[in-house]
């Protein structure tokens, strides 16, 4: 299938073929694979990434002065420098690779706000937060006697921003967003976001972890103080992940874990560490997975971001017209601008049953609360069915979700 | 089709949808939560209890069809036993879904509940099943608080 986005084409057919996954056939029926927003596939090039390290490169980094560490080094740094263009950085040294989205947040909140926090100081975050933007700031305003504010969502599931200019004030310390909601799909406006925090100047943390692949990133056009991704969302191994942050910000952050590389010179009287961005990444890290995080940004850059965000945006508006279509259904968020994937509750049948049903029918969509608890509370649901979406998603594949959802209707009457 | 019929058996959807029983207990002598908080499934178990015999069961909660019948035909299975002979269903319960499909299971004490043989090949549902039972055996324990999957 072969699908107009603006002047180019897709060929979605040739991407599919590049994903060697997609040929499974769960219980035997071909795969529907529309939990992207979960993790996504891999493409051959990045797996192959993974073995050529390890068959051609496999060395510990930074340290060793023989021709693999070299070679491992070079290769390693080299996808920060290409991370920070993805990114729109400023620099390599903005980048510092992390496990994933989850530890970026951790480190941001350890490393930049704990030692600046105190009682009565404010966090702001939104009613759309999956778990991992809310937790670390729980563990902050326990420890610190902050207050963590919440802005509520309207009933379509987005920000409501006026609501989140008045909780901005004088005892706001910072700001931590998601750029796109991974249980309603909802693209927030982050730029104007960040503009009213600065007013104030409140720094701004984006989670990415749901954007990245959909849209394409330019931190200093966002104007944001951190931005976290997890690459295991854009077609990268999973345990890998990147925080940017602001030069000025690492310049004066602590350091998140001790160890090796994270050091200048340790004397046991005495440490020194190392230059930033190295000094957030102690021990040997994720080597591998950044290598071949690196192939996946090549990868997603060489089709466009702009052209994967056309394509999947058009493909999510044909299952939100289908699926919406289909009698008791009640699509969860329903935002103007969203991105990535929807949610929906099946009257009279519980999410899990959908997607047990779904699964025998060879497609894999996530049930449950999406680690956004709150979210659910917010419509009055314990849990939904979410389907996302990546570019090697077709309309056949949304058909295929579609004709499940009827075989749900038949086991349940 | 034929497995997602095994699973969902009209007997485990009509209880699924109306649920037997389903209402709190002012006068329950043992009242437990039971929470899977891998799904967010969660349900409270009443539970009255005269001379060691079970003489009333209800339970309040929301869930899948799976956790909702499982609650609703155990308050149904175990009225009018012996707290020992209903630990004894738990451990034939528990049995049948966590062994070998096609093993031989107990049918004189499972009695309706052999319904539920099919969620066995479902591993990711086992623990929707298991949610009123393991709320069950806290329950006649004595525990307090709350029960989960986990």
């Amino acid at each position: 299938m072969t699908v107009a986005s603006g002047t180019e084409r897709l060929d979605i057919e040739k991407i599919r073929e590049d994903f060697p996954i997609l040929k499974q056939r769960p219980h035997g029926k071909p795969l529907v694979y529309l939990d992207n927003a979960a993790t996504t596939q891999k493409p051959q090039v990045v797996i192959d990434a993974l073995v050529e390290y390890y068959t051609e490169s496999n060395a510990n980094i930074h340290r060793g002065v023989h021709f693999l560490s070299q070679k491992a080094t070079e290769a390693y740094e080299a996808v920060r420098g290409k991370t920070a263009s993805f990114l729109g950085a400023a620099s390599p040294e903005e980048i510092v690779f992390v496990r994933g989205a989850t530890e970026g947040i951790n480190l941001v909140m350890h490393s930049y706000c704990r030692k600046h926090f105190e009682p009565g100081d404010e966090v702001l975050i939104t009613g759309m937060e999956h778990h991992s933007n809310i937790v670390p700031w729980q563990l902050l305003t326990e420890e610190t006697g902050a207050v963590l504010r919440v802005v509520p969502l309207n009933d379509r599931g987005e920000v409501e921003l006026k609501a989140f200019e008045e909780m901005l004030g004088p005892k706001t310390r910072f700001v931590a967003l998601p750029h796109v909601s991974n249980a309603l799909g909802t693209v927030n406006p982050v730029a104007e976001m960040v503009a009213k925090a600065h007013e104030l100047s409140v720094p701004v943390l984006i989670d990415g972890a749901q954007a990245v692949a959909h849209r394409s990133v330019d931190v200093q056009a966002l104007d944001c103080d951190f931005y976290v991704f997890s690459g295991h969302k854009l077609y990268a191994p999973t345990g890998i992940g990147v925080l940017y942050a602001r030069r000025e910000h690492l310049e004066s952050m602590d350091p998140f874990q001790g160890g090796g590389d994270m050091i200048a010179s340790v004397t046991f009287e005495k440490t020194t560490y190392n230059r930033v961005p190295h000094k957030f990444e102690a021990g040997t890290p994720n080597i591998a997975g950044t290598i071949a995080m690196g192939r996946a940004i090549d990868y997603v850059q060489e089709i466009g971001l702009e052209r994967i965000g056309a394509y999947e945006d058009e493909l999510l508006e044909y299952a939100t017209a289908r699926v919406g279509a289909l009698p008791g259904v009640r699509l969860i968020g329903t935002a103007a601008d969203r991105a990535s994937g929807l949610s929906f509750d099946l009257e009279g049948v519980h999410p899990h049953d959908v997607g047990t049903i779904l699964d025998r029918e060879g497609v894999a969509v996530r049930a449950g609360h999406h680690c956004a608890q709150p979210v659910m509370e917010r419509f009055g649901v314990t849990a939904t069915v979410r389907a996302s979406f990546a570019f090697y998603n077709t309309r056949e594949e949304v058909d295929a979700l579609v004709a499940a959802l009827e075989t749900v209707r038949e086991v349940f009457g | 089709m034929s497995d997602l019929r095994d699973l969902y058996q009209d007997v485990i959807l009509d209880h699924g949808r109306k649920p037997r029983n389903f209402h709190a207990m002012e006068d329950a002598s043992r009242q437990l939560e039971g929470f899977n908080p891998l799904c967010g499934d969660r349900l409270t178990l009443y539970l009255k209890i005269e001379d060691d015999r079970v003489t009333d069961i209800s339970f309040e909660g929301a869930g899948c069809a799976i956790s909702m019948a499982s609650a609703s035909l155990l308050s149904e299975t175990l009225v009018g036993k012996t707290t020992a002979e209903a630990e004894v269903v738990f451990q034939s319960f528990h049995e049948m879904l966590t062994g070998e499909r096609g093993q031989p299971f107990d049918e004189k004490v499972l009695g309706k509940l052999a319904v539920f043989a099919g969620v066995c090949e479902f591993p990711t549902r086992v623990k929707c099943a298991t949610l009123a039972w393991h709320t069950l055996n806290g329950a006649l324990k004595g525990d307090h608080g709350k029960v989960t999957t986990e």
